[in-house]
């Protein structure tokens, strides 16, 4: 390690997240199901093929324009297994809370956990709550479990990219990053910005029953749309084209980010997925996500290429070419 | 964002391209001396769209990387007192000092805070009165009037827990330096349109009547930067030595008399050691004897041990651009973003940054 102590890069989602990983996580804990990093672990356990998944949730400030941690703590579990075509059906939830945080609060976080819950039609089945002495926490973190069946003939993951592909994106990128950093820092508060947190679990369904062969779903949460690409792109080890100009991104998102010095394709999303489909069967998954409120912005963006595997290569708009690597440094800690 | 998209329209960027291609004969090598035309450059992919005449050299222009070691190692030597909070701009506290970073320091316990403007320090000081707070100032004339302008609200709210440590760097003398060392060979500058939004052009006039280079100042965006590369490779193909302005909707050949006279209200130019180019007179700022209560090294002893760059670290040529980053032996092997060895590396304006995330070799 480059390190000896834990620095807020670790926690980035990007290179050092990976190092970490590697070198301290998997060397204990790695077997066939966890060595392949995915959003979520597929196995079959007494005939079912099932998904499983963990997350934590520490996203500072707790509440935001668009959603709040308990909207997201939801959200980011429902989300991890739909990537794997699962449908999610029980969560578990446990809390580590602050002392002297307001009841009131704790209330809001909650009624929008149920809120989110009800539209992805998912049960909380089991839960904990930590009380910690003030200053040993910041206020609330949620960790959020979740598990959901995956039907037997589905087999999405991040190594199933094949040159010729397309890269599919359900909406515009950033918006969450963005949102986090201006609700935190107190700037742009009369601007459109708006975090993206949504459930996606039912535009997955939507694309799936199109009958598409669907090969790779990924959020493009921590590290953004270049991270998660470049993770595809060293999974399936085939190479990753994107064109710039395809992308979509709010005005006023993009206007934040050349204000802040960020770029939008490093910011976290929390309601956005990135579909790998063959090119063939592309116009018809397109237009099934359209079809749905989390998807009616999505579009083609890219293609999946044999040369250079495991680079991501950007087209820029004014017709150069560059590379898209993955984040190193911690861009914006505690967004998630 | 209307006006963002018409600077990076792909119709006016092919006609600019087009004309380049048609004017250039000679073969060039021009200078930005800017670590946001660094990044443009490569974030749109301009390199590659030119022809092989034109060679883009990335000068002394990322405010990060030119801060010497020793400045560092006098903010993490502050860092370790207990009463002490270090603010300063994000970059910063990735920047290796001789034996540690900021970074570091901060998962070691001290209060390193981030912040994003110098305003921000100075609130930060308001709401902590039983800490010292102290500002690692960095950046050229462009960041300096608003630390000047923080300085003088300090003073005027009489707070006594808030401290400058000023690592300023002021451009023109780094550039006539680097032109007397003869360690140059170029033929244009692209000049920075934010450090000339407020000291206009005065500098480069002299430069070129002086050394005969001519120089455009440039905006940020693609559409800017080509267009600034056409008028620079006109000038040079009909033999002209002139400053022009490309960026006119910010810079003008005055600049910001407002901005300049708050700046030399507060601070005061001094030797200043640049990492890469050593000790280069008159090219730092330091504040003013009215406002030296404000100075972190008068309050505290902030004696280090003269600090050392590695030895094998080429960031200095890099920055002089007599060295391409991929000439360097720990370029990608063993100095990356995540361990960078050279300040080049640390920035995301750094050269050697902006080679590793987005050059296609």
């Amino acid at each position: 390690m480059v390190s000896d102590k834990i620095i807020l890069d670790h926690g980035s989602g990007g290179r050092s997240s990976q190092e970490l990983i590697e070198k301290l996580f998997l060397p204990r804990f790695g077997n066939s199901l966890l060595n392949e990093l995915n959003d979520s672990a597929v196995f079959e356990l007494g005939g079912a093929k099932l998904a499983f998944t963990t997350d934590s949730f520490v996203v500072d400030p707790i509440f935001f324009p668009g959603g709040d941690i308990g909207s997201l703590a939801i959200c980011g579990t429902v989300n991890d297994l739909s990537m794997r075509g699962a449908r999610p059906s029980y969560l578990s939830v446990g809390f580590i809370i602050e002392e002297g945080f307001l009841i009131k609060e704790l209330e809001q976080i909650l009624f929008s956990m149920e809120k989110v819950a009800f539209e992805a039609d998912i049960q909380i089945v089991t839960g904990d709550t930590k009380v910690v002495p003030k200053g040993a926490a910041d206020k609330i973190f949620i960790n959020t479990s979740g598990i959901g069946l995956v039907p037997a003939n589905i087999d999405i993951a991040g190594q199933n990219a094949r040159p010729g592909d397309a890269v599919l994106i359900s909406g515009t990128i950033a918006d969450h990053g963005i949102t986090i950093l201006s609700a935190r820092e107190g700037l742009f508060l009369d601007s459109p910005l708006k975090s993206d947190a949504s459930p996606l679990n039912h535009l997955v369904q939507k694309m799936l029953n199109t009958g598409s062969e669907i090969h790779v779903f990924r959020d493009p949460t921590r590290g953004g749309l270049a991270t998660t690409l470049n993770e595809i792109a060293i999974q399936s080890q085939v190479a990753i084209d994107i064109y710039e100009e395809a992308i979509p991104i709010n005005e006023s998102v993009l206007a934040a980010s050349e204000i802040l010095g960020l770029d939008p394709l490093y910011m976290a999303n929390e309601g956005k997925l990135i579909a790998i489909v063959p090119q063939s069967q592309a116009e018809a998954v397109l237009a099934a996500m359209r079809e749905t409120p989390y998807g009616r912005q999505a579009a083609l963006i890219g293609q999946v290429k044999e040369q250079n595997p495991g680079k991501v290569v950007m087209h820029t708009t004014i017709g150069g070419k560059r590379i898209i690597d993955m984040l190193t440094g911690e861009q914006l800690p505690r967004i998630c | 964002m209307k006006h963002l998209s018409e600077y990076r329209d792909k119709h006016i960027a092919k006609k600019l391209i087009d004309a380049i291609w048609d004017l250039s004969e000679t073969p060039v090598r021009l200078m930005e001396v800017c670590g946001s035309h660094t990044v443009s450059i490569f974030r749109h992919g301009i390199r590659q769209m030119l022809p092989e005449t034109i060679q883009l050299i990335s000068g002394p222009g990322c405010p990060v990387c030119v801060t010497a070691r020793a400045e560092i190692d006098r903010a993490i030597v502050l860092s370790s007192y207990p009463e002490v909070i270090i603010t300063t701009f994000g970059d910063m506290i990735r920047v290796p000092g001789s034996l540690s970073t900021l970074q570091k320091q901060r998962a070691g316990g001290a209060d390193v805070r981030v912040v994003y403007s110098s305003f921000d320090a100075l609130k930060t000081a308001c709401e902590n009165p039983k800490k010292t707070v102290v500002f690692l100032a960095i950046g050229f004339e462009t960041t300096a009037p608003a630390i000047a302008a923080t300085v003088l609200e300090a003073k005027r709210i009489k707070i006594d827990n808030f401290f400058i440590l000023s690592a300023h760097k002021l451009l023109p003398p780094a550039l006539t330096a680097l032109l007397n060392s003869d360690r140059l060979n170029i033929q244009g500058f692209i000049y920075p349109g934010h450090v000339t939004t407020i000291i206009g052009t005065l500098a480069y006039e002299q430069i070129a009547q002086k050394h005969g280079i001519p120089g455009v100042v440039c905006g940020f965006e693609p559409i800017d930067i080509l267009e600034t590369i056409f008028m620079l490779i006109r000038q040079i193909e009909q033999g002209e030595t002139t400053v022009e302005i490309q960026y006119k909707r910010g810079a003008t050949a005055t600049g910001n008399l407002r901005a300049t006279e708050v700046l030399n209200q507060v601070f005061i130019t001094c030797d200043s050691n640049w990492r890469g180019l050593g000790l280069i007179p008159e090219s730092g700022l330091t504040l003013r004897d009215e406002y030296r209560s404000f100075a972190a090294e008068d309050y505290f002893d902030l004696k280090v041990q003269p600090a050392k760059d590695h030895p094998d670290c080429v960031c200095g040529e890099v920055i002089c651009g007599t060295k391409n980053p991929a000439e360097c032996r720990f370029y990608r092997k063993v100095c990356t973003p995540q361990n960078p060895i050279g300040p080049c590396m640390v920035s995301t304006e750094g050269t050697c940054a902006a080679y590793y995330k987005y050059y296609i070799a």
